[in-house]
């Protein structure tokens, strides 16, 4: 899909608006936040976990063209091929040609956050195969021709009553006609019409939670099993991934998976998880008879060294969004690319450009919850920094904010000035609210009195007061 | 299609070279390089909860809650000779039909299915149209109540997705704490002859019957894969 990040304070606006998104949104702090702190309280080792996580992608990272090359040894002992592509139009080509080869007139798909990225299915139809979401959530917004607004919920923005709606519109050519009141009902609609898909398809594709360099496997994680009738039932698996999903061994995958659902779902562990490994052997009675892993780039290998490397290590479990109040205000949507939340706000800048994309590490209270939760300590906040003062350099933002920072910027270097200003800013400010401590209007803060309060100062300035404290502590001391 | 009719050579060598460059380095080679090496021929496990370190019996009853809690449900039976009549009270308390696809394993023909002429079974894959399945498994995993299944001629995979009920028959030996165990057990299995690895094509990890909560985060079991999943134990102190 083409960003429309730019347009974030829209869209913003128009998901806070958004009577129905909003019910959706209340859910996820019932849902999945409380769900992970329990099943993270149930786990004592989990913190412990984490830190080997962190160690284990930061060891990966630092040999990764080594893993890269001993998976892609292991992918062809096992009999399958390995596709490196630079490019998403390089991935796109690849895949089709794996497609062309196989005669394919539809593909099934399980959810893969990369083929969004990638913008796949427009591709695949455009040049005649039709692409098939089998992941409830995708397959919902396939349907309504949307964007997943969740990296792991696709569809988290749709109430069920608008998922009843499209059903009654869509499924109506396979002669359904009966508007469906109960989720169960949906549920098993779609279970219905998609069986028949995947006997269907002749080319099934997914994603990768881990590719192995052990042993060239690559694994996926489902709850629906979706992804496994997928890559077993076509005749052609191709799973496409980017290239910091390797990680050395088996049991550094278990380690990541003990993380993984917990942190997402608050899950001990998803319902499926598969290891594919090469195409089905000689005697078997089922799988697919071509294995093939599209490996693509797309900037990863730049992220590699720079003050992005970090975000690399990150699982895409989704709980820095799913903790993220600016998320859980405006929606998946409003960040206007695949990727939303605090860790779209790492990474869109990167993928798409921080012209497009500079109000996403703007769009931050700092609060800092996505950090603490990322199950591979991600340092989220620090990054949305480092893209501000890229941002501020590039000499990209509004010229106001530009003006007001530049001219913070040139008090704050000079203390004899600033100290005395703030200290009468602080006292002015202090007046004008003499009971109420709140200011409801303030010339030239319009923009933050619109919507709420201001908090008057009470007292002296943090510098005073910070001073008076050390005095104190220097002769208690003495 | 090789890499080098996709173009893919040259992204290969673009991206490895792009990867080293961000690493300050060229390819790894001597001590480095073997250190690596050693570690992925010879791996190690990582961190494992002590809930997966617990003494057999209590693993074994910590996979049946662990099981049970993801809506798994377990029956436990003393003997081989009592597992087709565990499986025909199954069926016939939730109403299925008792006509049933099993896995080509000879690990389950130690069971006397014969015994039960109206359960009507027939060996091989599954299709579209197979309600109940019934697999053995190579262990269950205790710390999740997870069960590891593994691809061969005699274990198909679509069996544990297809049909609505699938079965798992497994021994209480089978079971044990960790993930690892059962990594541990793959690479001392070794690899089929002709095969690149000790991987079979898939290892599924199956943590209870299929489900999504994708319809405003609303658990419902039975998406896409079994409806249903029952575990029968065989043997253990409980039996």
């Amino acid at each position: 899909m083409e960003p429309i990040s730019h347009a974030f304070k829209d869209n913003a606006r128009r998901g806070l608006a958004d009577p129905n998104l909003q019910r959706a949104l209340a859910r996820l702090k019932t849902g999945f936040q409380e769900r992970r702190t329990i099943a993270a309280a149930r786990l004592p080792e989990f913190e412990a976990l984490r830190s080997q996580a962190k160690e284990i992608k930061d060891r990966t990272l630092a040999n990764l063209d080594f893993y890269l090359e001993r998976f892609e040894a292991k992918v062809r002992e096992t009999g399958g091929e390995v596709h490196w592509c630079q490019t998403p139009a390089e991935a796109r080509e690849a895949i089709l040609r794996i497609c062309r080869a196989a005669q394919a007139k539809s593909v099934t798909k399980g959810k893969s956050m990369v083929a969004e990225e990638i913008a796949l299915n427009p591709f695949l139809e455009a040049n005649g195969i039709e692409p098939v979401e089998t992941d409830l959530g995708e397959y919902i917004i396939q349907l309504a021709d949307e964007y997943p607004s969740h990296i792991i919920v696709p569809a988290l923005h749709k109430t069920a009553e608008q998922i009843s709606e499209l059903f009654l519109d869509r499924h109506r050519q396979y002669g359904n006609t009966q508007r469906l009141e109960e989720v169960r009902e949906l549920v098993d609609e779609a279970r219905r019409i998609i069986r028949p898909r995947y006997v269907a398809a002749d080319v099934g594709i997914t994603g990768a939670n881990f590719l192995i360099a052990e042993t060239g496997s690559t694994a996926i994680v489902t709850n629906e099993g979706n992804g496994d009738l997928t890559q077993i039932l076509p005749k052609v698996h191709i799973v496409i991934a980017t290239l910091e999903k390797v990680v050395p061994t088996l049991d550094d995958a278990a380690t990541l998976m003990r993380l993984l659902a917990r942190s997402a779902t608050g899950q001990e562990l998803s319902t499926y998880t598969t290891f594919s490994t090469g195409p089905r052997r000689a005697d078997d009675l089922d799988g697919p008879e071509s294995f093939h892993v599209v490996l693509l780039d797309n900037g990863r290998s730049k992220m590699l060294g720079s003050e992005f490397q970090d975000v690399l290590r990150c699982i895409k479990c989704g709980a820095c969004m799913n903790h993220c109040p600016v998320y859980g205000a405006v929606g998946g949507h409003a960040y206007g690319w695949v990727y939303p939340g605090p860790l779209g706000a790492v990474l869109t800048p990167f993928l798409v450009g921080i012209e497009e994309a500079g109000h996403l590490p703007n769009a931050s209270t700092f609060c800092g919850r996505c950090e603490a939760v990322c199950p591979v300590r991600i340092p989220l906040l620090k990054m949305m920094r480092y893209w501000r003062e890229r941002e501020f350099e590039a000499g990209l933002g509004a010229p106001a904010l530009r003006r007001g920072l530049a001219l913070w910027a040139w008090l704050a270097k000079r203390p004899a000035l600033y100290r005395p200003l703030t200290a009468l800013a602080i006292a002015l400010l202090g007046a004008l609210a003499p009971r109420r401590g709140a200011l409801a209007h303030l010339p030239l803060a319009t923009g933050w009195t619109r919507d709420r309060d201001l908090p008057a100062p009470e007292g002296g300035t943090f510098q005073a007061r910070w001073r008076a404290r050390q005095g104190r502590g220097a002769r208690t001391a003495a | 299609m090789s890499a080098s009719d996709t173009g893919g050579g040259n992204a290969r060598a673009a991206i490895l070279g792009s990867v080293r460059k961000a690493l300050g380095r060229g390819p790894l080679a001597g001590a480095a390089r073997e250190a690596l090496e050693s570690g992925l021929n010879d791996p190690a496990p990582n961190l494992i909860p002590a809930r997966a370190q617990l003494p057999h019996a209590a693993q074994v009853d910590l996979f049946v809650a662990m099981a049970e809690e993801v809506k798994a449900s377990v029956a436990r039976v003393g003997s081989d000779a009592g597992v087709p009549a565990v499986v025909a009270d199954y069926l016939a308390q939730h109403n299925l039909p008792t006509d049933i696809v099993m896995a080509p394993d000879a690990a389950l023909d130690a069971y006397p299915w014969a015994a039960r002429p109206l359960l009507r079974l027939r060996r091989g894959k599954a299709e579209e149209t197979d309600a109940v399945s019934i697999t053995g498994a190579l262990l269950g995993i205790a710390e999740t109540g997870t069960l590891l299944l593994t691809s061969a001629a005699e274990r198909p995979t679509t069996l544990n997705f297809l049909p609505a009920t699938h079965i798992v028959v497994l021994r209480a030996e089978q079971i044990v704490g960790a993930y690892e165990e059962g990594w541990a057990l793959l690479r001392r299995q070794g690899s089929p002859p002709g095969d690149g690895g000790f991987m079979p094509r898939t290892v599924n990890l199956i943590t209870g019957p299929s489900r999504t909560a994708d319809i405003e985060q609303r658990m419902q079991l039975g998406a896409h894969g079994p409806r249903q999943l029952h575990i029968v134990i065989v043997g253990g102190e409980e039996g």
